[in-house]
């Protein structure tokens, strides 16, 4: 009686966990800030993120065809559409259509396959589109409706929101406006100081996530509840997120007591851009991140302070995308000085001394 | 403060599903029918192969020496039952090749007839080493998988004044509960066995540690241990590798044992509890290892089992008793479902390392569809041994073998939570198995092509040297010849 045989080597058993079924955690932790977003900015918001996620699969596909790979299984797997989830969330709601269709390209083709597909890229695909779209269409990329819900009588219909996303925005100074951070920075340039700055400013709506921003960014609330959940889910550790969002409030908690009127307070910084989105989705993305505890406090601290130090003193209002994009690329160095010690030696590797005591 | 830094701790591991419950609450099977024949492999423990010292045809009683131990690191044989020895010849051997060994069969005669045993009436009257002699003779070797002779190890503990014994009642692999039953059901014995132990390493202390998940054996064992203060039963908790031993003594006495060195050199020595049942037997019935409690579980066992069979019983003999259907395996496994190899048929003997024999059906076994890597790093944060897994597993694909080395390939312990936790169905423990095999063959070709070539480099010396002395003989031999012909002219010309 032959059986099979392969592999020969234990474990025989395991965890039902797939791949699949992490990305799958990871969407449903996304769902209520995507919802959110969703009813905030209307249609118009709903039309990108479909044409962000369908053409993230059709990249995907077209790459594992000139691959010479079968793509069903792979895009199976949820990456695909997880990383077009994740870029439409970053992206402005109104953008026209080609935004969405671009950005994914530069996601798989460039973030992910030219790698090796899943789990060989070096930088987060969906920042990586985020930045480069960013960088070559700055009007597009930083064009912020106002919050329009929907079914309310001012907000888009559906065929309005069609023309918006074909054709364009009309009406533009009618509809649309700054966020808190590029209004800040605006501001500043004219020399306002920061409590004159903010004088409509209202915490309890941003962290709602009741204002101007990026489709899924807007909302602290239902992006740290669905993070939190993450942790508990055991699906992503708590060690990023804590460093990153700690670094960051540590950091302008200690310039804002110096100087107010210059700098923005912890709550303002942690309240308002991609902050959450970014600390618990983006920075905990697998394949970019540390694979130790200690390697993931160091990234984690890493990506707060370049995120401050671009929010605060950079051209950028938002600084975020290239936090991560640069903390990415020293993710192998990180790896390669922070290794666990291994049982029966010391740090260098050496086998430990006994003890003769 | 130093407390504190001292505080043992556990790293990584697995809780996997435990799935002891079908053995674990039914008592042992000592009445198992005798086997027609017994293939008793003359390998059963690490080291040098036993030697035959018995004729085909011979006649045999139970515990008779069949095959005796060669050099230090070596077991003896006996024989499990009474009968005939109809064959000693090459059988496949009990691991995922089925390659043969040297196996003596048994056919046996059905009285199950033991050799006249020596009676003891006082062990502790013998001297500490007479116990590991007798221990050796035995032909014990632990029994919780590893099969290193014990007798060496309890001179190792003597020689290095081991200070604390750990008893390794542990038995974290899932689905296997010999150790539990044999605890619940033999406690007394194996209390006894340590503290035979104890006397023969000259130790004072033992601490018994007991999963958590295994409150009557530990009820058991306490109750049992109460009179002798030497003798501790812990609890430890339930997690997956707590039973490999380097953890286990982390965990109890707070040291950690260096790479490369054996844990006597701490003061700490490891047995289990199966092997102390042994020792018990061996010094005071005087009775060799000849069977030991075996696991039968699965999902295709109809009637999961431990049950106490003679060495050298078939699988296929194991899995009739215990009904399993053959159309429902879909792998057997020898051993626990984390660390067990697979076997590719069932017409192989239990031997002493046979902890557990699982017929495993396919929807209790790790889907094979292997996905890339994601990077998710769990299989660090489970690596019990401090590696990286999934950085060795990259190497060893690229061909990388001595990075693989060079981070820790060969601290690999092969626990398997790795390939348990991998959310990609990556079989990373077959890698590093693969990949050790692979250098270990690598460094024989080494070896022998640097061997090759040292030959040659004699050869070559020699035929310069035989050349030149040719060369110096011819030359003395023309200077011979000129000197004659000079002589006989010389002559000729005197003439």
């Amino acid at each position: 009686m032959i059986t099979h045989l392969k592999p020969s080597s234990g474990a025989h058993i395991g965890t039902p966990v797939t791949v699949g079924h992490i990305m799958g955690q990871v969407m449903l932790a996304l769902t209520p800030a995507t919802a959110f977003g969703l009813y905030v900015f209307g249609w118009p918001a709903l039309n990108l993120f479909v044409i962000t996620v369908l053409s993230a699969l059709f990249f995907e596909a077209v790459c594992l065809k000139l691959a010479g790979r079968i793509a069903k299984p792979v895009l199976m797997d949820g990456s695909a559409v997880l990383t077009g989830w994740l870029l439409a969330m970053t992206l402005p709601p109104w953008a026209p259509w080609w935004i969405g269709v671009v950005g994914s390209g530069i996601a798989m083709i460039l973030g992910k396959q030219v790698y090796g597909g899943l789990g060989q890229n070096l930088f987060n695909p969906a920042m990586l589109a985020r930045v480069a779209l960013l960088i070559s269409f700055p009007i597009e990329m930083t064009t912020w409706a106002n919050v329009s819900p929907l079914f309310f009588s001012d907000s888009p219909s559906i065929s309005d929101s069609w023309r918006i996303t074909f054709a364009g925005l009309t009406n533009i100074d009618a509809v649309t406006g700054a966020t808190t951070l590029g209004f800040i920075k605006t501001e500043f340039s004219q020399n306002h100081l920061l409590p004159d700055i903010l004088k409509d400013y209202s915490e309890i709506l941003n962290f709602i996530g009741w204002t101007r921003g990026s489709l899924g960014e807007t909302s602290t609330l239902f992006l740290a509840l669905g993070g939190i959940w993450l942790i508990r889910q055991g699906i992503i550790q708590w060690h990023i997120p804590v460093s990153l969002l700690l670094t960051v409030a540590v950091l302008s908690g200690i310039f804002h007591t110096v100087d107010s009127q210059h700098y923005a307070s912890p709550l303002l910084h942690l309240n308002s851009g991609a902050m959450m989105c970014v600390a618990f989705f983006i920075a905990t993305d697998y394949v970019t991140s540390p694979n130790t505890p200690a390697g993931q406090l160091v990234f984690g601290a890493g990506c707060g302070l370049l995120i401050f130090v671009i929010r605060t003193w950079g051209a950028y209002p938002e600084g975020s995308g290239f936090a991560i994009l640069l903390m990415n690329s020293a993710t192998p160095l990180i790896d390669y000085y922070i290794r666990p010690r291994i049982y029966g030696r010391d740090r260098k590797g050496k086998p430990i001394e006994i003890n003769k005591s | 403060m130093l407390s504190f830094f001292a505080k043992p701790r556990i790293r990584g591991g697995v809780h996997a599903e435990e799935r002891k419950a079908a053995t674990a609450n039914l008592p042992i099977v000592t009445d198992f029918p005798l086997p027609k024949k017994l293939y008793i492999p003359l390998q059963q423990h690490v080291g040098k192969p036993a030697e035959p010292l018995i004729r085909v045809g011979d006649k045999v009683l139970k515990g008779q020496l069949l095959a005796y131990s060669q050099g230090m690191i070596s077991a003896p044989v006996h024989a499990p039952s009474s009968g005939s020895i109809i064959d000693v010849n090459d059988y496949p051997a009990p691991h995922p090749s089925a390659l043969p060994i040297r196996t003596i069969v048994l056919e046996t005669d059905g009285n199950d007839e033991w050799v006249t045993t020596p009676n003891i009436t006082d062990p502790f009257q013998l001297s500490p080493e007479d116990i590991s002699l007798r221990v050796g003779a035995a032909g014990i070797v632990g029994l919780g998988g590893a099969t290193f002779p014990t007798a060496v190890k309890l001179n190792m503990g003597r020689d290095n004044h081991v200070d604390t014994l750990i008893i390794n009642g542990a038995e974290c692999e899932p689905y296997l509960s010999c150790d539990d039953r044999q605890m619940q059901e033999r406690a007394d014995q194996i209390i006894d066995g340590v503290r035979l132990m104890l006397h023969s390493m000259v130790a004072h202390s033992a601490v018994v540690a007991i999963e958590d998940n295994k409150p009557l054996a530990f009820l058991a064992m306490q109750t049992a241990a109460n009179p002798f203060p030497a003798i501790k039963v812990i609890q430890i908790p339930t997690r997956y590798p707590m039973g490999w031993d380097r953890q286990l003594i982390r965990y109890v006495t707070g040291k950690e044992v260096p790479i490369g060195c054996r844990s006597s050199e701490i003061g700490v020595t490891i047995h289990n509890v199966s092997t102390a049942y042994a020792v018990h037997k061996a010094i005071r019935l005087g009775q060799p290892l000849v069977s030991r409690v075996v696991t039968v579980s699965g999902g295709a066992v109809a009637r999961p089992l431990n049950i106490e069979v003679p060495l050298g019983t078939l699988i296929s003999d194991l899995f009739v008793f215990c009904s399993v259907n053959p159309s429902h395996i879909a792998r057997i496994v020898m051993g626990g479902p984390m660390m067990g190899d697979s076997l590719p048929h069932t017409h192989l003997p239990t031997v002493k390392a046979t902890s557990g024999i699982l017929a495993l059906t396919q929807s209790e076994l790790k889907n094979t569809e292997e996905q890339p890597c994601i990077r998710c790093a769990s299989c660090v944060s489970v690596c019990p041994a401090g590696l990286r897994p999934l950085d060795m597993a990259n190497n060893i694909r690229m061909n990388q073998l001595d990075v693989a080395v060079d981070i820790g390939l060969k601290d690999c312990i092969s626990c398997g939570c790795c390939s348990y936790i991998c959310p990609s169905n990556i079989p990373l423990v077959q890698y590093f198995k693969y990949a050790s095999g692979e250098v270990a063959a690598r460094q024989q070709a080494q070896h022998k092509s640097e061997q090759t070539k040292r030959l040659i480099d004699a050869r070559n010396a020699r035929m310069e040297r035989i050349a030149q002395q040719q060369a110096a003989e011819e030359q003395a031999r023309l200077a011979a010849k000129a000197e004659r012909e000079q002589r006989q002219a010389e002559q000729e010309v005197t003439t």
